[in-house]
């Protein structure tokens, strides 16, 4: 599904090189986690996948199902089935949730070729979404993330992501600053998308929440590189001593 | 609160938003009215004199009294001089460099009803969107109940076409017209009303327009009446090196209700083109009117090269207590745009409201604004702003509040907002206020804020390309006051604040 090459990259503006040299393989079906200390590149590497401005890649090569990511417009990357969920989701003063929702969902089916979702099938779909997650009517018609706390931000991550329906799911940061029931939610709505043709990449620095989301492979990553790779134990090992001692040892 | 509850209701302004962007990736081009009707005009000769207006006068078959009051305002013209302080920048203008008076030749014998209409005419307005039928014009959003009704005044250059609706409004007591036909048939009430608002030495623009003036609306709202459609004027500058002045006119009698749309677009050309409309509104005892513009005079090419010089006179007189008066303009055309929309709020309790957005994108200008003049006890005023700049232009807003002495206890909430797109244009804010008494009070915030790349880039991850999104984000910002237009008129703003942007990012 999503195939990461050697992927140096450096900031646009200064000469601060992020990641030194990423490589990394998800195959559809699977779920794998990023854990690593702050600082070590982790929403960069989401952030250059999905097609922000400011970064450059100075090597390597990024291809979802076979397609160069890099290429393309951050647009075109959605439509192709990326999605990343933000850290720091944005805010839009003035547009109302439900109508960004709508536009963004008609943008990619249209981008693909497709009919536009009928008013009814939309609402329909929210609808059924949207109560899921526990986002009640009053979160839809409030403009997008403006005034929602931390845990609805994220919650409301999430109800994009399950709308739009995307084949290669990122999630970055999305369990911090919930809270135990929040974190259940959001966990619950990542598992009902789980599915053979999907593909998610966790991003995350806390055993809690791979404990709802079972990942099949974990990565640590550290100084803009992959520096190990393992199993759930993997987790285990950071939530019980910290990444010291992988370090060291990958240092060593 | 239960989402199944809300949602329908919701629903209505999705709609809304939704056919925006239809109609948006719908238009291609980027300025979509700049086409040209071939029609054979009539020109009165280039130039500015007392023959000309005299001709004017007699081409509208007006009586002696009108002519005199034309006269004197051109001799009044004559003494004054342009007004240069607005933050615009333009080259003189040559007044005796341009057509005062053009009419289609089809026109010179009146057409008795919209069937007689010169065909040529009647499509030009439904290529506009306007069609001059009497039928439900711009078909309600989805979930609406029923099509809104809407009556139209089509004025092309100098003359108004054809009124629709005009039986069905006459049942309800209501006279909306062409001001040249109001001249003639209701000489006691136009006599009575006009200049009172905007008297003839008012301003340079003002007084040129009282003089030369060709065509525009009358409106007439009986007492108690609350007019049963909503009324529209589409204004359409075709003819090249023409000037167009019209003159509006609307009086609420005691306790009447009327809402009032205004609309504009004009050719592509690259020479300039001069435009200074009067628009007075007399609002008596308990009566409320709403006016809203969506002004889209072709604002001249990337490089700033014609468009529109917008020069216009709006104002309200709030003659009673308990007066309302609701100003609402989109403004994203003109390549200059001059135009303060105000409120006199004389009456006790009478309360005036201006929301405005105006976009300036490539090289436009724009200098806008309100007034607002308090003298009744208790009265009440708010003002909205939205001010969008992109490319290399200038928005300025310039804003009067005034309270005066015997206007106690009275209110004003401004607020005004900047968004700039892009670093090589320009945001200003005017502020004038006076407050002569110590009961009254006047509160001012302003903003201004750029586009956010996150919030664009947001967007785009979501599947939205770059013009999608600076749409969704500027129509965010400006949200208050589509809000307030009426909803025919705001799903067509939407589709201008996209249009007007385009090109502005990227
Ligand atoms: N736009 C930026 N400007 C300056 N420094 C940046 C920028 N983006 C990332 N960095 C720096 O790059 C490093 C990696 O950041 P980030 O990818 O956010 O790490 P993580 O998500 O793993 O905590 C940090 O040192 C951060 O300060
Ligand atoms: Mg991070």
């Amino acid at each position: 599904m999503l195939k990461i090459n050697n992927l140096h990259v450096k900031l646009e503006e200064e000469e601060k090189v992020i990641l030194r040299g990423v490589d990394l393989e998800v195959e559809a079906g699977k779920v794998h986690a990023i854990m690593g200390p702050n600082g070590s590149g982790k929403s960069t590497l989401s952030y250059v996948l999905s097609g922000r401005d400011g970064y450059e890649v100075t090597d390597g090569s990024a291809t979802l199902e076979g397609e160069e990511l890099l290429e393309m417009e951050p647009e075109e990357r959605a439509a192709a089935g990326l999605f990343l969920a933000f850290q720091y989701p944005v805010e839009i003063p003035g547009v109302g949730n439900m109508t960004f929702l709508r536009t963004a969902l008609n943008a990619q089916r249209k981008a693909r070729g497709e009919e536009e979702i009928s008013a009814g099938d939309f609402l329909k779909l929210v609808r059924e979404k949207a109560a899921s997650l526990k986002i009640d009517a009053d979160m839809m018609k409030r403009p997008v993330n403006v005034g929602f706390s931390g845990g609805e931000k994220k919650r409301n991550e999430i109800l994009q992501m399950a709308l739009l329906e995307p084949k290669m799911c990122i999630l970055d940061e999305t369990d911090s600053g919930l809270d135990v029931d929040a974190m259940k939610l959001v966990s619950e709505g990542v598992n009902a998308l789980r599915d053979e043709g999907r593909a998610f990449l966790v991003i995350t620095h806390y055993q809690r929440l791979l404990d709802h989301i079972r990942p099949d492979v974990v990565h640590i990553m550290a100084n803009g590189r992959i520096v190990k790779t393992g199993g759930p134990e993997l987790a285990l090992e950071v939530e019980k001593n910290g990444y010291a001692d992988i370090l060291s040892e990958v240092e060593a | 609160m239960a989402l199944e509850d809300t949602l329908p209701e919701i629903e209505v302004r999705e709609g809304v938003d939704r056919e925006t962007i239809e109609t948006v990736q719908a238009m291609a081009g980027k300025y979509k009215h700049g086409w040209e009707t071939e029609i054979e005009m009539e020109f009165a000769p280039k130039g500015l004199n007392e023959e000309i207006v005299r001709l004017i006068s007699a081409k509208n078959g007006e009586p002696e009294w009108m002519t005199e009051w034309r006269l004197a305002a051109y001799r009044r013209w004559l003494e004054m001089t342009e007004p240069r302080w607005a933050m615009l920048n333009y080259p003189e203008i040559d007044y005796q460099d341009l057509y005062y008076y053009a009419k289609p030749k089809s026109m010179e014998v009146k057409p008795k009803s919209l069937d007689e209409v010169d065909p040529k005419l009647l499509a030009t307005y439904e290529k506009l969107g306007i069609p001059l039928k009497e039928q439900a014009l711009l078909a309600g959003v989805e979930g609406a109940d029923a099509p809104q009704r809407v009556a139209v005044d089509a004025v092309f250059d100098s003359v108004s076409v054809g009124t629709t609706f005009k039986a069905e409004l006459a049942k309800a007591g209501v006279i909306f017209c062409s001001i040249s036909e109001a001249i003639r048939e209701y000489p006691e009430l136009v006599k009575k009303y006009l200049g009172t608002v905007v008297p003839q030495s008012d301003n340079y623009f003002a007084t040129l327009n009282s003089a030369v003036f060709s065509d525009g609306s009358f409106v007439y709202i009986p007492e108690g009446v609350r007019c049963p459609m909503e009324l529209s004027t589409y204004f359409r500058i075709n003819a090249e090196n023409t000037g167009q002045f019209e003159r509006t006119l609307i009086v609420a009698e005691k306790g009447s209700y009327v809402s009032y749309l205004e609309g504009c677009t004009a050719p592509k050309r690259d020479t300039n083109q001069l435009h200074a409309a009067v628009v007075e509104i007399v609002v008596l005892e308990d009566a409320e009117v709403k006016y809203s513009t969506v002004q889209n005079w072709f604002p001249g090419d990337e490089e700033g090269k014609g468009g529109i010089y917008n020069f216009v006179t709006k104002r309200a007189d709030c003659r009673g207590d308990r007066a309302k008066v609701m100003w609402t303009q989109v403004e994203t055309g003109s390549a200059i745009t001059w135009k303060y929309p105000s409120c006199i709020l004389r009456g006790n309790e009478s309360q005036g409201e201006f929301y405005s957005i105006a976009i300036a994108n490539n090289a436009q200008q724009a200098d806008t604004g309100t007034k607002m003049i308090h003298l009744g006890k208790n009265t009440r005023s708010r003002i909205v702003s939205k001010g969008i700049s992109a490319g290399r232009a200038q928005n300025t807003y310039r804003g009067q509040v005034t309270m005066h002495p015997r206007a106690t206890d009275s209110r004003n909430y401004t607020q005004c907002d900047s968004l700039l797109i892009g670093d090589q244009c320009g945001a200003h804010t005017v502020p004038y206020i006076e407050v002569k008494n110590n009961s009254s009070r006047v509160e001012h915030e302003a903003t201004t804020s750029k586009v956010d790349d996150d919030q664009l880039f947001y967007c785009r991850s979501r599947g939205m390309d770059e013009e999608e999104a600076v749409a969704l984000v500027v129509n965010g910002f400006c949200k208050e006051v589509l809000q307030a237009l009426p909803m025919e008129f705001a799903m067509e703003a939407q589709a201008l604040v996209a249009i007007s942007l385009e090109g502005s990012v990227g």
